[in-house]
């Protein structure tokens, strides 16, 4: 009794997150994610108050966990300065570290964003890069974003962006100093090896669900993970 | 409420602003799909107003996407906001600006999480230090590039070529305004306005003669969701946060929406052309959308910059309703060209939403 609530915490999120809670219920009242997933934030904060291992564990590897957006509107309303999207974030963290992340169809997709936004950002210094954003991936971006990019640089001189270029400005090249001091924060700081946790944990769950894994997005694995919706997931 | 309650509860919830020197980080979403305003808040910033802005060329993502799709730890980002303080440290800034409110969220969180847990701020210093050899101050002033346009509204009114009116009624424009979740949601006190009534954008809607609607769906999010949109499988969720608002907006016929977080204009313009494409609805008037704009757009707008340098042309629902409201003189045939006036091609045109 305690384990997983210790682990949890040892998090400052948790300790921040986590009073008692009283289940008014008024954080699912004002939750997007309560409106369309199976989803319930107090159902959240009430099990991990009760610190039973047994449900937090049932939790580590549920679907549940992955529902919330993180917009953080359960903060302002909580009567009781609980908040339940600090201890969702939390509890992906843990989940994370101890591999369960792989045993929900949402939680396996971590290894897609870890891929994306999580390299990106490690490499390029940016979250969101264009070059990587098509409309095959992201068909909503319509036919504006083909014509941005079919003209990309020409339109981002237009637009007063840096594009590509040394010195300040958007999308300017970041400094090969700045990427350097952000891979050495990365690496003291643990990222990388969250990310290492991510793939070996995703490759042995491919393994097991005999997908073929890869480097990339161009594998079965990856292109499962992203692409699939088992459409259980609602209310 | 009457209006007098509403002034009163806002008065409670100003915040300071830093009145000039400021340090201004950029914001991932907006570079990539509105470059344009951040040109032009820099251009407002220095040209206009003339203040001081610093543009760092070694500034990074705070990796607040990564972050908030939990696969970046906080000690990572709290690090790497470290290194961007430490920036504004060895420029001789201590008024940050976040272009981001995602970042804006983050940076208040970690000075907040510093100030509950010293042992956690010591050990970020030791991180930062390690990794980099540098060493920071924490900003004097911390607001959101929304919050100086904000401060300075009456300067911009000044300077105005167009109003919010609707130059063939006279009427002043209805907007929308849709505030970034984690602009005040988290710590409302560091909000103009706060959580419950954000004035950030109201007030530069009203102060440049337009009218404010209010909704049912006001305060609900974008759907971002960060995981939720990032990933193809959970994109429902998104979309519908978004028609969400569409509907509860539609009564109300707005003429814009009005948006502070960068990520938020993106989806509620791309959203409305997914819907469009999936179920032929639109939500303006005869098949046109609703013009979704960010406030250094609009702010352009008022002080009659070309919308075209702007960058309302990569907008997926068209623009050209709102500037035809407000009396504009722009030239509809440069839409498409490039910068040195080459014709660049048109894009191709959606089934439903009305394409200029």
């Amino acid at each position: 009794m305690g384990y997983y609530y210790d682990l949890l915490m040892k998090d400052v999120r948790f300790k921040e997150g986590m009073n008692a809670c009283i289940n008014c219920g008024t954080c699912t009242a004002i939750c997007p994610a309560a409106s369309f997933y199976n989803y319930d934030p107090r159902t959240i904060a009430n099990t991990v108050q009760t610190r039973d291992d047994e449900k937090i564990l049932e939790l580590l590897k549920s679907e549940t966990i992955w529902y919330c957006g993180e917009c953080m509107s359960c903060t302002t309303r909580c009567p009781r300065s609980n908040k339940p999207g600090l201890l969702i974030i939390a509890l992906r963290n843990l989940s994370q570290e101890l591999g369960l992340f792989v045993e929900s169809e949402k939680g396996r997709q971590q290894l897609a964003i870890k891929r994306t936004v999580g390299e990106w950002a490690l490499n390029y210094g940016y979250c969101v890069v264009a070059e990587y954003v098509d409309t095959e991936m992201f068909p909503e971006q319509g036919p504006i974003w083909d014509w941005e990019k079919q003209n990309l640089p020409q339109i981002m001189e237009k637009l007063g962006a840096n594009y590509k270029k040394p010195g300040p400005g958007a999308l300017r090249n970041i400094p090969k100093e700045s990427l350097e001091e952000l891979k050495q924060i990365f690496e003291v700081t643990g990222a990388i090896t969250r990310f290492e946790k991510i793939e070996k944990y995703s490759k042995l769950k491919a393994e097991e669900m005999k997908l073929e894994f890869g480097e990339g997005f161009n594998n079965e694995y990856f292109q499962h993970i992203y692409n699939t919706n088992q459409k259980n997931h609602y209310k | 409420m009457k209006e007098e309650g509403k002034r009163k509860i806002w008065r409670e919830y100003q915040k300071e602003i830093a009145d000039d020197k400021y340090y201004y980080a950029r914001s991932c979403i907006r570079q990539t799909f509105f470059p344009g305003s951040e040109a032009a808040f820099i251009n407002i910033l220095k040209k206009e107003l003339n203040k001081d802005i610093f543009d760092s060329a070694q500034h990074t993502t705070c990796t607040g996407i990564a972050y908030h799709a939990d696969v970046v730890p906080f000690e990572t980002t709290m690090t790497v906001i470290a290194r961007q303080f430490a920036l504004m440290t060895e420029a001789g800034y201590e008024n940050y600006v976040p272009s981001c409110i995602t970042s804006f969220g983050l940076y208040t969180e970690v000075l907040e999480t510093w100030k509950e847990f010293p042992e956690v701020e010591a050990k970020v210093r030791e991180h930062l230090f390690k990794a980099t050899k540098r060493e920071f101050k924490k900003p004097a002033n911390l607001a959101h590039a929304s919050d100086v346009i904000f401060k300075h509204r009456h300067e911009i009114t000044a300077k105005a070529k167009y109003k919010l009116i609707n130059v063939k009624t006279g009427k002043p424009l209805r907007g929308v305004e849709h505030i970034g979740c984690h602009y005040a949601k988290m710590f409302p006190h560091k909000g103009v306005g706060g959580a419950e009534y954000p004035y950030v954008l109201a007030g530069m809607i009203q102060e440049w003669g337009g009218e404010v609607i209010d909704y049912p769906e006001r305060r609900h999010c974008c759907g971002f969701g960060f995981r939720q949109y990032l990933v193809k499988a959970n994109r429902g969720y998104s979309i519908a946060c978004s028609k969400k608002k569409f509907e509860a907006m539609e009564p109300y016929k707005p003429d814009f929406i009005l948006t502070n977080c960068p990520g938020c204009p993106m989806f509620f313009d791309r959203w409305q052309y997914a819907i469009s494409e999936m179920e032929g609805k639109t939500y303006g008037e005869n098949g046109q959308g609703i013009p979704v704009l960010t406030y250094e757009e609009l702010a352009g707008l008022v002080l009659g910059y070309d919308p075209w340098i702007l960058g309302l042309q990569v907008h997926q629902t068209p623009v050209e309703p709102l500037l035809d409201k407000m009396g504009i003189d722009y030239n509809p045939n440069a839409k498409f060209l490039g910068p040195n006036n080459e014709y660049l091609n048109k894009p191709i045109a959606p089934n439903f939403l009305k394409f200029y």
